[in-house]
């Protein structure tokens, strides 16, 4: 007695409109600010970075998948995203080629070896840019200050801060993002617009980075001056890209904890290694590896932090 | 009216879709033939009292169980059995089933006669009679519910009006046309349970049922009418009884053991007017909506009726149906024919055309970690999803699946669209079959 044309399928029947390329497409309009930033204050070079890893980025998935016999996930947008996020992450000066190989390992390597899209464990970009820094690292602290000609080399504010150099430049430069860094890290100004757009359309929470931030301003605040509580920590906050990581890359989904409790434990855990990184070894930014470390610590995260069942919280006798 | 304080976590902001709300229920005519199920009810299933040939008037008792889980059913018109017949229901299940071909006369049985009662034991006995289930879509018999056993004492009577799922109406109408009834009722169960609080939970998208309740309920004690959050599933029992109490019922319990019955506002009114007449369940408002319906209406409906006649009744269809649901958008399930028929709690009717049947293709989770903070019982549906389709029966017992109320608002809100609600329901049934190794 069926009448076979009626679709008989599991509830719900009602889906939202959310998507996955919505939300990656979303990353990308909250990177704008700071990629614009940084074209502004780096020069128009900086267009030519992002081209080549958004483009070997988007061009790796479309072979990776391919040759994996997996579903072409180009559409998606999440290549896009990596490639964007990458460049953000590297001097201006970089060469392209190198760019390009970084999206190559970000994409093939980190994310599609391990399973594509929600099953990387490292976040591509982080882990594409750690790869650059130890291959090739001349380039990547080949700095320059902006608005100046690409042959005089610059320390970054943070360095400097550690080689104890007298000329710091102020908080302003920092939150506006006229300093020598990476070109996406170095506008506090222009992340915060694109994280207060991601938080309107509900693509992050606050919970990672308030607490990666606020570990950073307490653990640098207590121990990173001569003296207990008299370290600057509002110079750790505005430098080193922290404000990038925290907001953009901490929290990139396939990496970050589920449950309100791993994302504080997240973000608690990124904050200490990244101040004991800037305050106790001689690497002057600790972000990266700070994020790396923890991503590997998510699956731990996530398997201790099963909540309990509504109405199963209190122990009942 | 007393102010909502406890406000559960998650749940999802589904759109309320109410088109029906200001239309009046309409009588519909009685079919040509009915089909009525021996099982409308959760728990045993009821043996047919009648044969080919019989015939058989309005009220009149055609299926009955010696279980105590179980509800009898009733003839709900006058006509000739013309077949008993086994009738393959979504989800697999084979109903016997009593098919009636009507005269038209709906002439009433003998047996219905307004009822007396003079004790608790008599009244339950005849709530059970009238074959009374849960009608807010679960068909949970009504005289079980009513008889909680001494060691957990009750205090607190819930009235379940909240009808949280989009489109459907069919409660809403209640109130504004029957609200003598469901005071009747409740003050019917308030003598039965003797308790203390009596609460008529109410969503704020329906002012004007609101203000109808707050106003019969101000002159009697201990009712009290309760402005609950819009917000799904906000009718869900364990919900509902945190937002009105506070108190949670623990995972595998049921509200009994926090001192809670909820009922459903349609079940309520229906004790009152089937002591004043007699009548068992036989017919029951329905929501018919849904893009695909010509006229979108409120229908009081016999029981039996098949799908398809409801259907002609609105109007037929504009577009070619796609789905047809029984229930709401979020819990209701999907109808593979026409030709089966309304039941005892059925709510609402939806029929739709293509464009609202596509939710869009499963790609890959990408942990963004929606489902979980939608999950209104604290699980984690991507997980469960995860092991489920690996079939990981150690890990799925880690994440719980058998306290999901299959609510959907994980599946609602995944940009994955992944089928977490489904894969919940095969990680259940994978624990069932590991349980009984
Ligand atoms: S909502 Fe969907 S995509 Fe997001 S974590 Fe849950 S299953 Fe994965
Ligand atoms: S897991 Fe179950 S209870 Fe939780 S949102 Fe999904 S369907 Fe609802």
């Amino acid at each position: 007695m069926g009448d076979s044309k009626l679709l008989v399928s599991s509830s719900p029947h009602l889906k939202d409109s959310s998507t996955t390329s919505r939300i990656m497409l979303d990353v990308v309009i909250a990177l704008i600010p700071a990629a614009a930033f940084g074209a502004y204050f780096f020069g128009a070079r900086v267009l030519l970075v992002i081209l080549a890893t958004v483009l070997s980025c988007v061009i790796s998935e479309y072979i990776a998948t391919k040759a994996l016999g997996k579903k072409p996930t180009i559409g998606d947008l999440s290549a896009v995203v990596t490639g964007l996020l990458l460049a953000l992450n590297l001097p201006s000066t970089i060469p392209l080629w190198i760019a390009a190989v970084g999206g190559v390992v970000a994409i093939v390597i980190v994310k599609q070896l391990f399973g594509g899209i929600g099953q990387n464990f490292m976040n591509p970009a982080m882990a594409a840019r750690v790869f650059i820094l130890i291959s090739w690292p001349m380039q990547m602290t080949a700095w320059v200050l902006p608005d100046q000609s690409d042959a005089i080399t610059s320390a970054t504010p943070l360095s400097m801060l550690k080689l104890g150099e007298s000329t710091l430049p102020g908080y302003k430069e920092l939150f506006i993002g006229n300093i020598a860094g990476c070109i996406g890290e170095t506008s506090v100004l222009a992340l915060l617009i694109g994280a207060a757009y991601l938080f309107y359309r509900r693509v992050i929470t606050p919970e990672i980075p308030l607490t990666f931030i606020g570990t950073v301003a307490l653990f640098t605040w207590i121990f990173g001056g001569d003296g207990l509580f008299r370290g600057d920590f509002l110079y750790h906050i505005l430098s080193g890209g922290l404000i990038l990581a925290a907001f953009f890359m901490a929290t990139d989904y396939s990496t970050s904890p589920m449950t309100l409790k791993g994302k504080i434990i997240m973000g608690v855990g990124c904050g200490i290694i990244t101040s004991i990184i800037r305050l106790y070894t001689n690497y002057p930014e600790g972000v990266s590896f700070a994020i790396l470390l923890m991503n590997i610590m998510v699956p731990l995260i996530d398997r201790y932090t099963i909540p309990r069942s509504f109405g199963g919280e209190k122990k009942v006798a | 009216m007393a102010l909502l304080r406890n406000i559960f976590k998650g749940g999802a902001a589904v759109p309320h879709r109410k088109n029906t709300a200001q239309k009046e229920t309409l009588k519909m005519n009685v079919p040509e033939k009915v089909i009525i199920p021996m099982l409308q009810h959760i728990g045993a299933p009821c043996e047919p009292l009648v044969k080919k040939g019989d015939t058989v008037k309005v009220g009149q008792i055609i299926g009955n169980s010696d279980k105590f889980v179980s509800a009898p059913v009733h003839s709900s018109v006058s006509g000739t059995v013309t077949n008993i017949v086994p009738v393959l229901f979504p989800g697999g299940m084979q109903v016997t089933s009593v098919e009636i071909t009507t005269d038209g006369m709906q002439e009433v049985h003998e047996s219905v006669k307004p009822i007396s009662y003079s004790s608790n034991k008599e009244l339950l006995e005849a709530i059970r009679q009238s074959g009374l289930v849960g009608l807010g879509g679960a068909g949970f018999p009504t005289h079980v519910k009513l008889s909680p056993p001494p060691d957990k004492p009750v205090d607190t009577l819930i009235i379940n009006a909240a009808e949280c799922e989009p489109y459907i109406t069919s409660d809403y109408r209640e109130i504004i046309e029957n609200s003598g009834n469901i005071i009747g009722g409740i003050n019917i169960l308030k003598e039965l349970l003797k308790v203390k609080n009596v609460y008529i939970g109410i969503e704020d998208n329906k002012p004007e049922a609101i203000k109808v309740m707050t106003h019969l309920a101000e002159k009697i004690d201990d009712i009290k009418v309760i402005k609950l959050r819009s917000r799904y599933p906000q009718g869900a029992e364990k919900m509902l009884i945190y937002s009105i109490t506070g108190r949670k019922v623990p995972p595998g319990k049921l509200p009994l053991d926090v001192g809670v019955i909820v009922m459903n506002v349609n079940s309520v009114s229906f004790v009152s007017e089937y002591i004043k007449t007699g009548m068992p369940l036989i017919k029951k408002r329905v929501t018919v909506d849904g893009s695909a319906v010509k006229n979108p209406s409120n229908v009081e409906i016999l029981i039996g009726t098949p799908l398809k006649d409801v259907f002609d009744f609105c109007g037929g269809f504009n577009s070619e149906v796609h789905k047809v649901l029984m229930g709401g958008p979020m819990m209701g399930i999907a109808q593979h024919s026409l030709n089966l028929p309304v039941m005892k709690y059925t709510n609402a009717l939806l029929a739709f055309g293509k464009e609202e049947t596509e939710t869009g293709e499963e790609s890959p989770c990408i942990r963004c970690g929606r489902c979980v903070y939608a999950c209104p019982m604290n699980l984690m549906p991507l997980y469960i999803n995860l092991h489920a389709l690996k079939e990981n029966i150690d890990e799925l017992e880690k994440y719980k699946p058998n306290d999901c109320i299959e609510c959907g608002s994980c599946s609602y809100v995944c940009p994955a669209k992944r089928h977490l609600v489904q894969s919940i329901r095969l990680a259940k049934a994978q624990l069932r079959k590991a349980a009984a190794k």
